[in-house]
């Protein structure tokens, strides 16, 4: 769990919620533009934060079958640790 | 009988007209024959003896048809110029004569002055808009050759419930129409559509989240705005093409956000990309592998990191047990989501008090919502992040998996008043935190103490105001401010509005009433509304299943016919497949998760503040007027 993607994300959707309000052009719509902004940025990284947290400490594995572990053995560059030749 | 049919020149029918020839001798038979001719009101025609004389005759006759004929086809074309000529001018002719309608329709509300020399009109008018008013006023004056009297705009002082007018520009006008769908903001109190705008997509897009399906509606959204000008122009009747055309813009967000939610939720198409590689490894020896069907990766071997955006690849390839972790997930999502979306509702209800001046409800409604929402629901969302950071699978007992508690027995016996039961020996303790037994029963004690806090403070301390009042002199009639909203509670006034600072003609115990049937509202309300809320996983774990179901049972069977036959097998289930994606997963799936948002919307959110009984603000405008009646007189 590193915390790398926590910081860049943060900072992106801070970028578009806090940052970018506060440099919105002046005009008429200049509520509206802030509005949907901060609500982008709140909304979306609110979604994604709860998608991350909810993979960080796995409570259990996927369920998967013998084919499905035996490609993706092969194609997801994962060696099986004894008898390394993989099936075709 | 006369073969070819003759026009009736009354009534323009076709009629078949019969000849015949009577021979008769003598006058008497003559008279005779003539009233019975009379009687059947046929027409008599001379016929002259002599085959000569026939002939003539018969020869006139023809002339005349002819020259009949003639005028007959003038006069025909004639009246045909003349009505394509007028046709030209008819749509003009219509739109002049409604404009003048309606002005003599509205001149017709006037007054007449005393002095029947001016006629006076009491209308509403937006403040910000008096200056544009008065010029526009000028301009009339000018216009109509500079009469000597100007137009007059006075303000007036009245106790009449002002209409709601909400501005809006081409982009916010559909998303005030779903809120004014429900109701018309009451005068002056908080617009929830400039949150709308957001929040309505997003929820949405969290029922609907497929990348592919996201982007099929952006693209058409796109597409109508980018075509806006000449589609507009283009008066459709279809009442279907309207309403899409209507709400683009909410399509086209609608899309956008779905396909971020889609990201997130890894699916496009019911298939996962794989950007960032899966942080799941396989880390069992052949032996294991080949001699079992089907296998678990274990987290504290397989596990190396989290995928950082969105949903893990690995999980759509593991079909047996994947619904039951995205179960999880979303189903905290959903709560969290809703939980947020309330208070968020609660808070602008504080924003309707302030503005209004009504301390007391900050004091006997606000504090009171705000802590029965957050201790309770709220705090049960904070377990859900403290469950997802302390309990892991590597983690050792008592922080490992197997001991973490279920949040929701967890919520369920603290509101009991239940003790936790161990799970087993080596989990030490049911709870997540030292100290959440003694925090968890303050939580629920301060939650309760609410009920009689919301039911009671109000009501209580209004009757002490009015018993304060009766002891005091009658204060002179104070007949300011225009809106009766901005009344203190201590003037007597009429109040006519349903703002609570005034409530001087209600009888006691129907304040206690309203008061009661609010706090029930609100209490039982926010364990409904929370549940209600689940509606986000329902629908997202629905659509899921049917892209997958779409794929597996459908396309899949092109993709795997090998050979020739294959490649004409998948041109035919591709469309096929095209053919059930659009219509039962984006329009008919867009359309239920669109209700079930709005739904979210107009009462799990808007009940928290919204009170909607206002009327909207109409203003005489042309394009109002003929747009009403040009769809209503189609010919």
């Amino acid at each position: 769990m590193g915390a790398l993607p926590f910081i860049i994300f943060t900072a992106i959707f801070g970028v578009i919620g806090i940052v970018l309000p506060i440099v919105a052009p002046k005009g008429p719509n200049r509520g509206i533009v802030q509005c949907v902004l901060i609500l982008t940025g709140a909304t979306c990284w609110l979604f994604w934060l709860c998608c991350y947290m909810a993979q960080m400490n796995p409570l259990i594995g996927p369920k998967l079958h013998q084919n499905t572990i035996l490609i993706m053995a092969r194609e997801w560059g994962n060696q099986l640790p004894v008898n390394p030749e993989p099936h075709h | 009988m006369i073969e070819a049919p003759l026009e009736d020149p009354s009534n323009g029918d076709n009629v078949y007209k019969s000849v015949f020839i009577i021979f008769f001798q003598g006058d008497q038979l003559k008279t005779r024959v003539k009233k019975i001719c009379e009687g059947f009101r046929a027409t008599l025609y001379p016929c002259p003896e002599a085959p000569a004389d026939r002939r003539e005759m018969a020869m006139g006759v023809m002339t005349r048809i002819e020259d009949l004929n003639t005028v007959l086809g003038q006069t025909q074309d004639h009246r045909h110029r003349v009505l394509v000529a007028a046709a030209k001018n008819l749509k003009n002719w219509f739109v002049k004569v409604r404009k003048i309608k309606a002005i003599y329709h509205t001149l017709n509300l006037f007054n007449l002055d005393v002095t029947q020399k001016c006629l006076i009109a009491e209308c509403w008018v937006p403040v910000l808009d008096l200056e544009s008013i008065q010029m526009a006023l000028r301009r009339g004056t000018e216009r109509s050759g500079g009469s000597s009297v100007p137009p007059i705009l006075n303000r007036m002082e009245t106790y009449e419930d002002p209409p709601t007018y909400n501005r809006t520009n081409k982009f916010t006008k559909a998303f005030q129409a779903l809120i004014d769908a429900y109701g018309v903001a009451s005068y002056r109190e908080m617009n929830p559509a400039p949150y709308t705008i957001i929040t309505f997509p997003f929820l949405f897009a969290v029922m609907f989240g497929d990348l592919g399906h996201g982007t099929i509606m952006a693209l058409f959204g796109l597409w109508m705005i980018l075509k806006e000008k000449p589609l507009s122009a283009k008066k459709s009747d279809n009442e279907i093409w309207n309403i899409f055309f209507g709400g683009r813009y909410i399509i086209f967000l609608m899309g956008v956000f779905s396909m971020y939610t889609g990201l997130i939720y890894n699916d496009i198409f019911s298939k996962s990309l794989n950007i960032f590689g899966s942080g799941w490894t396989i880390n069992y020896n052949e032996s294991t592998i080949m001699t079992n069907k089907a296998l678990q990766l274990d987290p504290r071997d397989a596990f190396h990191r989290t995928y950082p955006l969105g949903m893990d690849p690995v999980w759509q390839v593991a079909p047996l047990n994947k619904i039951i972790f995205m179960n999880g997930f979303k189903m905290k999502l959903s709560i969290i989501l809703g939980v947020i979306h309330m208070i968020f509702g609660v808070v602008v209800g504080l924003f309707n008090h302030r503005y209004f001046k009504n301390t007391l409800n900050i004091y006997a409604e606000f504090i009171p919502q705000m802590i029965f929402l957050i201790f309770l629901f709220f705090y049960m969302t904070l377990l859900m992040f403290i469950k997802w950071m302390r309990y892991s699978a590597s983690n050792p007992d008592p922080k490992s998996s197997h001991c973490a508690p279920s949040i929701l027995i967890t919520f369920i016996n603290m509101v009991l008043f239940k003790e936790s039961t161990v799970l087993t020996e080596s989990c030490e303790t049911p709870y997540m935190y030292s100290g959440q037994a003694g925090i968890q029963r303050l939580l629920v004690l301060s939650a309760f103490v609410c009920v009689p806090w919301m039911l009671f403070a109000k009501p209580i301390i209004i009757m002490q105001e009015r018993k304060k009042r009766q002891h005091q002199p009658i204060l002179p009639y104070s007949g300011e401010g225009q809106d009766a909203e901005n009344g203190q509670p201590q003037s007597i006034q009429p109040a006519v509005t349903e703002s609570h600072g005034g409530h001087d003609n209600e009888d006691m115990s129907e304040i206690f009433i309203h008061q009661g049937i609010h706090t029930i509202e609100y209490v039982l309300g926010s364990v409904s509304h929370t549940a209600s809320y689940l509606r986000l996983w329902a629908l997202s774990l629905a659509h899921a299943q049917l892209a997958e179901v779409l794929w597996n049972m459908v396309l899949q069977n092109g993709l795997k016919t090998g050979g020739a036959i294959g490649g004409v097998a998948l041109w035919a289930i591709f469309a096929f497949w095209a053919i059930l994606t659009v219509g039962i997963l984006v329009l008919m799936e867009g359309l239920s998760a669109f209700l079930h948002t709005l739904r979210l919307h107009w009462v799990e959110f808007q009940s928290k503040f919204y009170a909607g009984q206002g009327y909207a603000f109409q203003p005489f405008a042309f394009e109002a007027i003929l747009e009403g009646s040009g769809s209503s007189t189609e010919e």
